[in-house]
């Protein structure tokens, strides 16, 4: 009874997952330029990776309670890798961000540009925007 | 060899379908930041992939593997960044 309670939303997390890592390919192939591209790519995989690790977890958790001793080690080796993609993919995503700024890529449609000036151009010197 | 439910194919198959769109997004791209976007992603995905790969065949070793690759990436995602900018390392 429990096991195929656990089925479901097992199958339930894993739709939602894959719908939202399928729009972020779709995202990435439609929108006009590099800062909208990135805002498709990489918050909607990290959303879809939180829930299908979440399956995994569960059906980890299910093979634990049902007598299988792998099931504990899979439970804590997935949410090792969740907090990888956590921590490590909003950091790539602000460091592109800030190289695609830096080296001249214009928003699609921008008329004004609110940061000119304040990020450190080529010629200014590297030493005194290390530290920020 | 293990039997592998069908469910997991299908969602390994739907995963690959989004691979291909970021590949056609690498080739595309009009500049050097679009293809970096596109990569990150690709990364992501793969990731993904081997956590469902291994839950597939209840073996613990491919997430063992996302886990290392999750960090490789990152570093590699970073230092493009950096080349990008222009800055020396």
């Amino acid at each position: 009874m429990i096991s195929e309670i656990v089925e479901i939303i097992v199958y339930i997390l894993l739709a939602i997952g894959v719908f939202f890592n399928l729009l972020a390919g779709v995202g990435l192939l439609r929108f006009p330029d590099v800062y909208t591209r990135l805002h498709a790519g990489t918050k909607c995989t990290t959303f879809g990776s939180i829930f299908i690790c979440g399956s995994i977890v569960l059906l980890g958790l299910k093979m634990w309670y049902l007598g299988d001793s792998d099931g504990s080690v899979l439970v804590i080796h997935t949410i090792g890798a969740l907090i990888a993609i956590l921590v490590t993919n909003p950091t790539g995503a602000h460091a592109i961000a800030r190289a695609a700024h830096r080296s001249g890529v214009k928003p699609f449609g921008a008329v004004v540009d609110d940061l000119e000036g304040k990020p450190a151009r080529k010629s200014a010197p590297k030493k005194k925007e290390a530290g920020r | 060899m293990m039997e592998i439910e069908s469910i997991y194919l299908i969602i390994l198959g739907l995963l690959i379908l989004s691979i291909v769109l970021c590949i056609i997004r690498v080739f595309k791209g009009p500049t050097a930041p679009d293809r970096v976007v596109g990569l990150d992603t690709i990364n992501t995905l793969v990731i993904v992939g081997m956590l469902v790969f291994g839950i597939a065949t209840r073996s613990v070793i491919y997430i063992d593997v996302a886990i290392v690759y999750a960090l490789l990436s990152y570093i590699s995602t970073l230092f493009i960044a950096k080349y990008l900018e222009g800055g020396e390392f």
